[in-house]
């Protein structure tokens, strides 16, 4: 880019007459259009050198970036960007499955637009004033794709994390009956604000509606919890408690125990047992339950 | 808008039907602390089912009861406190500490019988 102001410097005072914009445009079109093939080569050799989108094959770069650079043409002929951004929103949704990341995307459009402005640079270095031209016409359009490109990929990877985080929340934590008044919330996975909350509010509704008294949160599958959602499992601890039910929480891991004991959590408040199996035995005993085996049962005098 | 209080056996049973102002709370601490001694009752119910806030004042005020009751030798349980209710109490730090809660005025009832029952049995 320094290079263009350099040069344009002396020159840019001198607005010349005759060809609009859109002459320019169409020249850059046929241009383009022209070396098709030669530049498009070009294009996909320096993906590969780059080491960009490492996942696909050199066919497949190939294939994509034909398809990439007609839509660009198209886009720098027409002026109208919605047939580009579908295709972007096509090609990211194909292409984020396997792998592809950000900067790669960003970068394989910025190179384009570099082969590009080569190609313009070799072409028109005779005439200075007409290649300045030729580059007030590309530079927006050109930064205005490689935009348009970048804003597709990255709204379409939004969406498939929108749709995932939801996948995830509805197969968020059911909360089961045991026995009578006996409740178990078995937590798996990771556990963000959101779902601490959903947790929070299923659990004080399924203890109304079972009538439970003891409920048992086992937390084994969870691998480790910041302070505020630590906090937050102790608020839901003491909530359940207004309202009439005991807590147990089981399969408390050794990075839990620390995060707990951080927060300065007071164990008087806490009813805890190591393993599932655990709580559920405590939690019999608690309600009354005594639970023998027959053959035990039927021998004993 | 004063509070009913009901006698049910050696029980007290004091089931606020709408909000109530702080002078309201106050009174119905007052009366209840009062009545557990008339009647020589064993326990007391706060139903509190129909609120659907409960404020510090309110918090405070209930614990009050409840450990003014037990001075008097009786036990206090609070019955019906909404989830959403308790989820903002415990937001607020009003954690109702050493006060017994039960999820209705069945349980609180049988809580309250439970725990006469064990004293006779010591006693």
């Amino acid at each position: 880019m320094h290079e263009v102001k350099n040069l344009k410097s002396p020159l840019a005072p001198s607005q010349v007459t005759g060809e609009s914009t859109a002459t320019i445009l169409r020249e850059l079109v046929a241009h383009l259009r022209e070396n098709r093939t030669q530049l498009r080569q070009e294009w996909a050799q320096r993906i590969t050198e780059a080491k960009l989108l490492t996942a696909m094959s050199s066919d497949e770069i190939f294939t994509e970036a034909t398809a990439v650079y007609d839509q660009y043409v198209e886009a720098l002929e027409t002026g109208t960007f919605e047939a580009l951004q579908a295709y972007a929103r096509n090609l990211s949704e194909r292409i984020i499955p396997r792998g592809v990341e950000t900067h790669e995307v960003v970068g394989i459009v910025l190179l384009l637009r570099d082969v590009l402005a080569r190609s313009l640079f070799a072409k028109y270095q005779g005439d200075f004033g007409k290649l300045n031209r030729i580059l007030d016409a590309y530079e927006p359009a050109a930064n205005r794709i490689a935009n348009t490109v970048a804003v597709g990929f990255v709204q379409e990877r939004e969406r498939i994390i929108r749709e995932q985080q939801e996948a995830i929340r509805e197969l968020s934590t059911p909360v089961l009956q045991v026995r009578e008044r006996l409740l178990i919330l078995p937590i798996i996975g990771v556990i963000d604000p959101q779902r601490a909350r959903q947790l929070t509010e299923q659990l004080l509704r399924g203890i109304r509606t079972n009538r439970a008294k003891v409920v048992v949160i086992d937390i084994t599958g969870v691998a480790a919890m910041d302070s505020q959602i630590a906090n937050h499992l102790v608020q839901t601890v003491e909530a359940s408690r207004l309202l009439g039910a005991t807590v147990i929480v089981t399969g408390l891991s050794p990075e839990i125990a620390q995060t707990l004991v951080h927060i300065g959590v007071e164990l008087g408040k806490m009813h805890t047992v190591g393993d599932l199996q655990g709580g559920i035995e405590e939690a019999e005993r608690l309600l009354g339950y005594k639970v023998v085996p027959i053959g035990d049962n039927q021998q004993s005098p | 808008m004063a509070v009913p209080i009901l006698k049910q056996g050696p029980f007290l049973i004091a089931s606020i039907q709408s909000a109530l102002t702080d002078t309201d709370l106050v009174q119905l601490r007052d009366a209840l602390v009062g009545q557990v001694g008339s009647y020589r009752s064993r326990g007391v119910i706060v139903d509190v089912t129909a609120l659907d806030v409960l404020d510090s004042f309110a918090s405070r005020t209930l614990r009050d009861l409840a450990y003014m009751v037990r001075l008097r030798g009786a036990e206090t349980v609070i019955v019906g406190i909404q989830p959403e209710v308790a989820f903002t109490m415990v937001r607020l730090g009003l954690t109702l500490e050493g006060v017994a809660t039960a999820l209705d005025l069945e349980e609180g009832l049988f809580y309250l019988d439970q725990k006469l029952s064990s004293t006779q049995e010591k006693g």
